[in-house]
């Protein structure tokens, strides 16, 4: 018996005035996998992230999360599944009065009655998970790299040990090898938590090394849904531009040989 | 697996119970429930434990797993039993991650870091007077080279500021300057007569907000209005680096951003202040009436009569003046604005408080220089 999705989107239509995002979009996410949404620029992924996390609200169609619905449920609700997920935004989002630690304190001080050293321990143990140096935890947004705004962002999201992580764009901005290091903090942080990650990327490599499953926004719809080997077969122009692109066969050949920059 | 859990459906909290040299955990060590467990400290088992069985756990979580681990370490080195694969791995990743890898030295809290901080805030205040100053400079250089080539002067911009800066300020400022008239003559009434003086109002009046209030109170309020809108403006520009933009392209932003802004304030603050003098006599005229029954055309002929045209030309002169001193005070703030929206804010209200300040020094500088001029 197949387990019920985890995030359950049904005939999702989003318009922005005349613009139509989404026409009748459909994706199942199931427990413990890691999603990458991939898509054209203005394809709609992040306007789809917004959307499940009830930061938009769309026209029509059904969002569940957890078999609940998100669109129309009351205060109460809407404040437990929040704490059941966390986000990432593409720039870390972090709160720029606030210290990183802070950053990481405010869902618990929002959501949770703790003793403030608990609170400050447990922040300190996700900062360090994500890699985040000591130094780090008293310094503010500004005086970050933006790698390290993005691994902040990260240990806010999974402050509370949340069970989806959403997270928008991770990798986009970092150097390759920054890049990688986040696929992996991102691969060990889903093993040890049993997370399930929404990925938002254009990063193939991300693709590649971490995602589970990969759902293709084309057309105002989710196009496919399948492994990087089922992308390779698909018959769209766009689809195969990205996964049979001069990139893709880069990210593809870094697989195989150990250091493809090497290479002369 | 838990399936596709229900929101209502509570878990049982954690229990710790205690069986000779055996602690048994059941239930959701959650964080909710850790923080339970540390208020409740005092009734913790004192007796030392060998082994800590965590079988009976329904659930558990990054917290849970650093209450497992200090509770491992007050026991000394107690075993953990019956961990699943997962829970051994996740508690593994809180030890390691549970002691600063790299501890930074405290920070000291001394009396020489307190005089030390003074010492950088008055340094740091004088350098922001220094960078002022050569900001003023700049300006002043780069009008002097639009003087030379009058075709680079960003005519689209100055007209588009003065609109803003001035032509949108007319209401409120004239509506001030309208209130300031009607309190001053019924204030004024009020003392002169006592001793039957009620025509004085009129000079009283036109002194007043011709030589001081006029100016000085529109000044204020653009400070606040245009001062603020400035710093803000080019500060949000700041930070989303378009001024770096505007360098590499080979555009000066002190010419293209500071200049017309500026020169928009110098030429309309003028027109504000004598909006707001004829609005202030307006007001102070028609309470005059009211209060007073001093007529219009009595008004008329003692305002002509007995106002030097000094009292008008004095307010004139400041305007200009106090406009450089907004425009240079807002630019200069939004160009120092670093890379959070935190500092935006702190250098727009800062941009206020300063123009005013230096605004009302600067009158007051000017009541020494005309007394002095005898005007």
């Amino acid at each position: 018996m197949t387990e019920a999705p985890i995030i359950r989107v049904r005939g999702l239509v989003t318009r922005f005035g005349t613009q139509t995002v989404h026409d009748g979009l459909d994706l199942d996410v199931r427990r413990g996998e890691i999603i990458g949404i991939v898509g054209g620029s203005g394809t709609g992924k992040s306007v789809l992230l917004h959307t499940i996390v009830g930061l938009l609200m769309p026209e029509a169609g059904t969002i569940e999360v957890f078999g609940e619905s998100v669109r129309d449920t009351d205060a109460a609700t809407t404040r437990a599944l929040r704490r059941r997920w966390g986000v990432m935004f593409q720039d870390g989002a972090l709160f720029s009065s606030l210290t990183v630690r802070q950053n990481v304190e405010a869902p618990m001080r929002e959501q949770l009655d703790l003793p403030a050293d608990l609170r400050e321990t447990l922040a300190a143990i996700k900062v360090r998970m994500v890699g985040l140096p000591e130094a780090a935890m008293t310094q503010y947004p500004a005086e970050l790299s933006g790698g390290m705004r993005k691994r902040a962002g990260f240990a806010r999201a999974i402050a509370l040990d949340p069970e989806i992580v959403f997270l928008d764009e991770p990798t986009a901005g970092l150097d390759p090898v920054g890049a990688a290091a986040f696929d992996a903090l991102i691969g060990q942080l889903q093993a040890a938590f049993g997370l399930t990650v929404f990925l938002v990327t254009h990063d193939l490599d991300s693709l590649n090394a971490i995602c589970d499953r990969i759902a293709v926004l084309a057309d105002h719809k989710v196009l496919a849904v399948g492994t990087m080997e089922e992308m390779l077969r698909i018959e769209h122009p766009w689809v195969q531009a990205y996964f049979h692109g001069p990139r893709a066969r880069a990210a593809d050949r870094g697989t195989r040989t150990a250091s493809p920059d090497m290479a002369h | 697996m838990t399936g596709p859990a229900l929101l209502s459906a509570a878990p049982a909290a954690a229990h710790l119970t205690a069986t000779g040299d055996r602690l048994c955990l059941t239930g959701a060590l959650t964080i909710e429930a850790v923080a339970r467990l540390v208020r409740s400290d005092a009734t913790a088992p004192a007796p030392a434990a060998a082994v800590i069985d965590v079988a009976a756990l329904t659930a558990m979580d990054t917290a849970g797993a650093w209450w497992i681990v200090t509770l491992q370490d007050r026991h000394a080195g107690a075993t953990i039993a019956s961990a699943t694969v997962e829970q051994t791995q996740l508690i593994a990743t809180v030890r390691r991650t549970m002691t600063a890898t790299d501890p930074v030295p405290p920070v000291p809290h001394d009396i020489a870091a307190w005089l030390a901080g003074i010492g950088k805030r008055v340094v740091a205040g004088v350098r922001t007077a220094g960078a002022i100053v050569s900001f003023l400079g700049q300006v002043v250089a780069t009008c002097a080279g639009l003087c030379l080539h009058p075709r680079r002067l960003r005519l689209t911009a100055l007209v588009h500021h003065c609109d803003q800066v001035g032509m949108r300020a007319v209401p409120i400022v004239a509506l001030m300057a309208f209130l300031i008239g009607v309190v001053l003559a019924f204030q004024g009434s009020a003392q002169l007569r006592q001793f039957g003086a009620e025509v004085f109002v009129v000079d009283l009046i036109a002194i007043s907000v011709l030589r001081e209030l006029g100016i000085l109170l529109t000044a204020i309020i653009v400070a606040g209005r245009s001062g603020s809108a400035f710093t803000a403006a080019i500060g949000a520009m700041k930070m989303r680096e378009e001024i770096d933009a505007m360098r590499t392209l080979g555009l000066d932003p002190v010419a293209v951003l500071v200049v017309p802004r500026v020169l928009a304030l110098m030429l309309m603050l003028p027109a504000l202040g004598f909006i707001a003098d004829l609005s202030g006599l307006l007001g102070g005229a028609l309470m005059a009436w009211i209060d007073l029954g001093v007529s219009p055309a009595v008004f008329q002929s003692r305002l002509l009569s007995n106002t030097d045209v000094w009292h008008f030309a004095v307010g004139m002169i400041k305007a200009p003046v106090f406009a450089l001193i907004i425009g240079i005070i807002g630019c200069h703030m939004g160009l120092t604005v670093g890379g959070d929206a935190e500092s935006l804010g702190q250098h727009t209200s800062g941009s206020v408080v300063l123009s005013i300040f230096l605004v009302i020094v600067m009158d007051a500088l000017f009541s020494i220089f005309f007394a002095t001029v005898g005007v």
